[in-house]
C-alpha cells in the first residue's frame, strides 16, 4: 500500500457527515480528534456520558477546573448553551435514541454491523466504560479505523474474532483507505482512494465489498 | 429537622463489615475524598469496616479516595464500569492476585440499575451487552423485533456523596460535573451520607435548583475546604 488517510483525514471525512446542530459522542481517544474538523458554518452539540452536553475545547494548561472533565477524565470548558445532568439521564439520552451519531474507535468491525472494541482477550483488568452502551441509541453508529491491523491484517471481517463491544451495531465504517456502510449484513463501499483499485482494497478487507455503480474519492486534505 | 452531624467520624459512623458502600463520583469529579478518608482512619483505628463492596464507576487512583481504600485493604468486591485510570495500582495488583472480585457493568447500565435501585424498579431490559461476553447468564427478551438484556436493581447499604451546598433538611446541588452518579446513588442507599463545601438554613437553597432532594439523605457534614481528587493525584498526595 503506497499511501494511506493519516488519523487526522479520517477524522475530517467522518466530521464531514455531521450535520449543524446534531448531538453528537466522540469515543475516547482517536474519536475525539473529530471534534477539530468540524466543517465552517456547522455547530455540532458534543455529549459526554459524565454529564454534560456542549462543551469545548480543553482549557489552556493551569486553567484545568478537574470537576469539569469528559468521559476520557481529561478537563474540559463549556459553550453557550451547556448543560448538566446525572448519569442516568446521560445515558437516557444514548439509549433513547437521542443522539444523532455516535463515533468509536475498533479493534475489529464485522460486515453484519458487529464491533468489537473494549477487549483484546481474557489478559489483564477488563474494561468496559460507556462503549457497550453507547453502541446502541445512536441514530448513526459510525467507526473510524486504520483499514488494517499494525501487522497488516484486516480490521474489517466476516465475523469478529475478539469480545464483542455489541451485535449489528455499526452503520459505517470511515477508514484510512475507504468509506463503508453496513447494509443488510454487507459492507457496500461508497469511497475509497482514487490510487487505489477495487481489487487492491478488497485484498485488505475481511469481507466481501459490494459494489454500488457510483464509488465516489476518498480524498481528504492535508491535515493534523 | 436537622440532619447535620459535627464532624467527618459521626457522618461514617455505622458503615459496618460487609456492606454495600456506594461512592459518588466519575474519576476525581464529585469523588467524596473527606468521607472515604475518615472510613479508613476508622479502619487503622478499630480494624473495621473491611470486606466492603463498593460501587462506583472506576475503582480508585492513585493513592487516595478509593484506591487507599483499597490498599488498606477495606474492599473484598468492586462493582464498576472502568477499573481503571492513571494510576490503577491498587486495584490491579489485588485484582491479578485474587484478593478483590470485579463485577464489571457496562456504564449506562451501571447507572440504571442504581436509578432502578431507588426508585423500586427490581429489574429491567436494556439493549447494551446483548451479545456479548457481559450478558452472559443473564435473562433476555425481544421486545417490537429487538434483542434485549434482563438488568437487576443495585441497592447499597450505604452512600458517600460530596456535595456543593446542603440545607440542613439534606436538599443538595452539586459542582458542574460533578453530580455524575451521586443523585442516583442517594436514592439507592439506606444511609446516605453527604459531604457539603457548605450547610446552609433551609430556604436559602432556591427549590427549584435543588437537584438531590433532602428525603433521599440522612447525614449532611460541612467540608469547607474539600479537596479534589485529581488535583491530589496531580501533587503526588497518598493516603496512608
Amino acid at each position: 500500500m503506497s499511501q494511506k488517510l493519516s488519523n487526522a483525514q479520517i477524522a475530517w471525512r467522518a466530521a464531514q457527515d455531521i450535520a449543524d446542530g446534531a448531538y453528537v459522542n466522540l469515543g475516547i481517544g482517536f474519536p475525539e480528534m473529530v471534534a477539530k474538523f468540524q466543517p465552517p458554518g456547522r455547530q455540532a452539540i458534543f455529549h459526554t456520558e459524565n454529564g454534560v452536553l456542549n462543551f469545548g475545547e480543553a482549557p489552556s494548561a493551569g486553567e484545568e477546573d478537574w470537576d469539569l472533565i469528559n468521559a476520557g477524565k481529561k478537563a474540559i470548558t463549556l459553550k453557550p448553551g451547556a448543560a448538566f445532568f446525572h448519569h442516568a439521564d446521560s445515558f437516557g439520552m444514548v439509549r433513547g435514541g437521542h443522539l444523532d451519531v455516535a463515533i468509536l474507535g475498533t479493534y475489529e468491525v464485522a460486515e453484519n454491523g458487529d464491533l468489537a472494541n473494549w477487549s483484546t482477550g481474557p489478559k489483564g483488568v477488563p474494561a468496559v466504560g460507556g462503549a457497550m452502551d453507547l453502541v446502541h441509541g445512536a441514530k448513526r453508529v459510525a467507526v473510524i479505523t486504520d483499514h488494517v491491523t499494525k501487522d497488516g491484517k484486516p480490521k474489517l471481517v466476516k465475523r469478529c474474532t475478539l469480545p464483542l463491544t455489541g451485535v449489528g451495531c455499526v452503520t459505517r465504517v470511515y477508514s484510512s483507505l475507504a468509506v463503508i456502510d453496513i447494509e443488510h449484513g454487507r459492507f457496500v463501499l461508497r469511497e475509497k482512494l482514487p490510487s487505489m483499485s477495487v481489487e487492491e482494497l478488497q485484498a485488505v478487507t475481511g469481507a466481501e465489498l459490494m459494489l454500488p455503480d457510483v464509488i465516489g474519492d476518498l480524498v481528504a486534505p492535508e491535515v493534523s | 429537622m436537622d440532619k447535620t452531624v459535627p464532624d467527618l467520624a459521626a457522618a461514617v459512623a455505622g458503615i459496618e463489615d460487609g456492606m454495600v458502600l456506594m461512592v459518588g463520583g466519575f474519576g476525581g469529579s464529585g469523588a467524596p475524598i473527606e468521607l472515604i478518608h475518615a472510613l479508613i482512619d476508622r479502619f487503622k483505628a478499630t480494624g473495621s469496616p473491611k470486606n466492603l463492596t463498593v460501587v462506583n464507576n472506576n475503582a480508585g487512583n492513585g493513592r487516595i479516595g478509593i484506591a487507599a481504600m483499597i490498599d488498606a485493604g477495606m474492599v473484598s468486591k468492586m462493582v464498576c464500569s472502568f477499573p481503571r485510570s492513571a494510576d490503577p495500582r491498587a486495584f490491579t495488583e489485588k485484582y491479578l492476585a485474587g484478593e478483590i472480585a470485579l463485577e464489571l457493568v457496562p456504564q449506562g447500565t451501571l447507572a440504571e440499575r442504581i436509578r432502578a435501585g431507588g426508585a423500586g424498579i427490581p429489574a429491567f431490559y436494556t439493549p447494551a451487552s446483548f451479545g456479548t461476553d457481559v450478558a452472559k447468564g443473564k435473562p433476555v427478551a425481544e421486545f417490537d423485533g429487538k434483542s434485549y438484556v434482563q438488568e437487576r436493581w443495585l441497592k447499597a447499604d450505604a452512600a458517600l456523596i460530596k456535595a456543593e451546598l446542603a440545607d440542613t433538611m439534606g436538599n443538595l446541588t452539586y459542582r458542574k460535573a460533578a453530580r455524575n452518579f451521586s443523585p442516583l446513588m442517594a436514592a439507592a442507599a439506606k444511609l446516605t451520607i453527604v459531604q457539603a463545601t457548605k450547610i446552609v438554613a433551609p430556604g436559602e437553597i432556591d427549590p427549584e435548583q435543588v437537584v438531590t432532594p433532602g428525603i433521599f439523605v440522612n447525614r449532611v457534614v460541612e467540608v469547607a475546604d474539600a479537596k479534589q481528587e485529581e488535583a491530589l493525584m496531580r501533587d503526588g498526595v497518598a493516603y496512608a
